[in-house]
């Protein structure tokens, strides 16, 4: 297959539109606002909407409208757009309607840096908005990943009528990369009978809520939501392990941090050092069952943590899954600054020495 | 026997949960009738707000879309972009529409979205017991300004037909009541023509309907309907405050 030049943002606009994305609703911030323009001139040209709304909150409800009259929608966004999305994400969940939203993660908090970080973690995994709820989170490591999960999402997205979250950062959304144009696995879904497009012959109205009054019925609303959690967690969660099989200490790492983990795997493999990578693609669901397991193995006598942020947000999650088995060390920049190969290297062998 | 009258069509059997007096009934049956009467029932996508008319979706026999606070406009928005051939409206209160909503309200007319809007404006929040709203009157009471509103606390309450008006991309605002029969006439004349031109694809339209709120006045209807007419038209003039048809903007 060919490989093509893309630029990371411009490549996930593309994808959507390849996967039949049908509107797309955004507001400028950088460093997604590729997304937008691409769109912008692409979508229309595929028979799709493209509309610049005056805030990312009328953007998320724009793709609430859409979704809910069973379009294919999408936005995205950066870091504190995302936050001004929240009112709106919690909406899409609760009503149960599939959409596709990216976040080109920059530094926090508040306006913070439009360098890449890592900080919104916490808001992407644990539902971000009010109430009980999770939105699917894929967090690729390179371009090509990006536009395989991009076109994905939206399948995942219909199939369980949930909001899918791609989450990369400002190096992703910016950098060029080869990448190829893979078919994507199809995916059996669901018809869209649910959708508020006008009653026409249909005997009931379709209605789009996520209002239940009587205490009983948002209890059962939660529960049936539960238990949708519950099946995406069973189905859906994906990691990688790069070189665990033999190794003494493993490096935890999502997105970019873990791709530049790959080149501190190969410095200290050369030295000697075994060292692996366990790298989360899931953020939610996270592979917990597979990290414990890990930590389980008598090889395995320390965990490296490396993200863009801090002080660690999946740090906690790390933690949670390897249960106090083996000690956790933590490595983060945040603000724009990424980890470096070096520290990744002198960190993993501090750590190692402290349990041998 | 002839029948001299029935319920619209455009309405469920579902009871409505009303205080007694409140106009948010007779303005429901309206916006039916102009749905069946303009064979635009089985077409239609409402989206209700937050507020007393949250249950809306409970209400109009048609497909409906619960928004969030304020956001009924950037739903509807959502919708017909991707329907343009469908009859879409919101159903919004003086809280939702010219409060937390003013943005999306503005920008959708901005953009002249070919949706029709229904602003039911009774100068208070009703839901959450008479909170003080910007179209409350200067010496009005509500509960977060209980000896009245004031210029120097809240400012001047908002004319939100008018301040549409100023916008090219909405080609239609006129503000009504539903005080009396004449009255009613009228407001169901001005939606069924805010309905044709969304569907004539002119443009944005708004219908303002002045509306009374018993319970939270602390009035019985009749006071309430009174105090409207003495109070509310003075200052929220009835009538066609803009009709044109959408042009192009000349480019310079």
């Amino acid at each position: 297959m060919e490989k093509e030049l893309w630029k990371g943002n411009e490549a996930i606009a593309e994808a959507a539109i390849r996967a039949g994305c049908d509107c797309f609703f955004g507001y400028p911030i950088t460093p997604q606002s590729e997304v937008p323009e691409y769109m912008s001139v692409h979508l229309p040209q595929h028979g799709g909407v493209f509309v610049q709304s005056e805030s990312e909150v009328a953007a998320i409800n724009m793709v609430y409208g859409a979704a809910g009259s069973g379009m294919r929608a999408m936005t995205s966004s950066s870091s504190p757009g995302i936050s001004l999305k929240q009112e709106g994400i919690s909406y899409i969940a609760g009503a149960e309607l599939p959409c596709v939203i990216v976040n080109c993660m920059r530094g926090g908090p508040g306006l913070g840096t439009i360098q890449p970080g890592q900080g919104d973690y916490y808001q992407a995994t644990r539902g971000g908005g009010n109430g009980d709820y999770r939105t699917l989170v894929l967090a690729p490591s390179n371009v090509q990943e990006t536009v395989d999960f991009v076109q994905e999402a939206f399948d995942i997205a219909d199939q369980y009528r949930n909001p899918v979250m791609i989450v990369c950062d400002g190096l992703i959304g910016q950098m060029m990369e080869p990448i190829e144009w893979h078919p994507i696995p199809k995916r059996k879904l669901p018809p869209k009978d649910w959708a508020a497009t006008g009653r026409k012959s249909r005997e009931h109205n379709n209605i789009i809520n996520s209002l239940y009054m009587a205490p009983e019925d948002c209890d059962r609303h939660n529960h049936h939501l539960a238990e949708k959690y519950a099946a995406m967690a069973k189905n859906e969660t994906r990691w990688q392990e790069h070189q665990c099989q033999d190794a003494e200490i493993v490096i935890t790492a999502y997105g970019t941090p873990a791709r530049i983990a790959l080149t501190a795997l190969e410095a200290l493999r050369a030295e000697g050092v075994k060292v692996g990578l366990f790298r989360p693609v899931t953020l939610w669901p996270f592979p917990e069952r597979a990290l414990h397991n890990l930590a389980a193995a008598s090889h395995v006598k320390a965990f490296l943590d490396v993200e863009m942020s801090s002080s660690g947000q999946m740090l906690d999650d790390v933690r949670l899954a390897v249960e106090g088995q083996k000690p956790i060390h933590y490595l983060g920049h945040a603000g724009g600054v990424m980890p470096t190969v070096e520290e990744m290297v002198d960190a993993a062998k501090a750590a190692l020495k402290e349990v041998k | 026997m002839a029948i001299v009258y029935e319920k619209s069509k455009g309405l469920t059997d579902a009871e409505l949960h009303y205080c007694p007096g409140c106009n948010h009934g007779i303005i429901h049956k309206l916006v039916a009738e102009s749905l069946v009467e303009l064979g635009l029932l089985d077409d239609a996508i409402g989206v209700c707000p937050v507020g007393c008319s949250v249950f809306a979706y409970n209400y109009f026999n048609c497909d409906m879309q619960e928004a969030a606070h304020g956001r009924a406009p950037a739903v509807a928005t959502g919708i017909k972009r991707t329907h343009p051939s469908q009859a879409v409206f919101t159903y919004q209160g003086d809280g939702d529409l010219a409060s937390i909503g003013a943005a999306e309200i503005v920008h959708a007319a901005m953009r002249g979205e070919k949706f029709t809007t229904i602003f039911v404006n009774n100068a208070i929040y009703g839901m959450t017991g008479g909170q003080m709203a910007p179209t409350t009157l200067i010496g009005q009471k509500a509960t977060t300004c209980q000896s009245g509103r004031t210029v120097e606390q809240a400012g001047m309450p908002i004319r939100i037909a008018e301040m549409l008006s100023t916008l090219d991309g909405c080609v239609y605002a006129e503000r009504v009541c539903v005080t009396d029969i004449a009255n009613i006439n009228k407001a169901k004349r001005a939606i069924k023509k805010a309905f044709e031109k969304q569907m004539n694809r002119e443009g944005f339209t708004f219908i303002e309907v002045l509306s009374t709120c018993p319970t939270n006045w602390g009035m019985t209807p009749l006071k309430a309907i009174d105090w409207l007419k003495n109070n509310m038209i003075p200052y929220y003039p009835l009538g066609v405050i803009k009709e044109t048809a959408l042009k192009q903007a000349e480019v310079k």
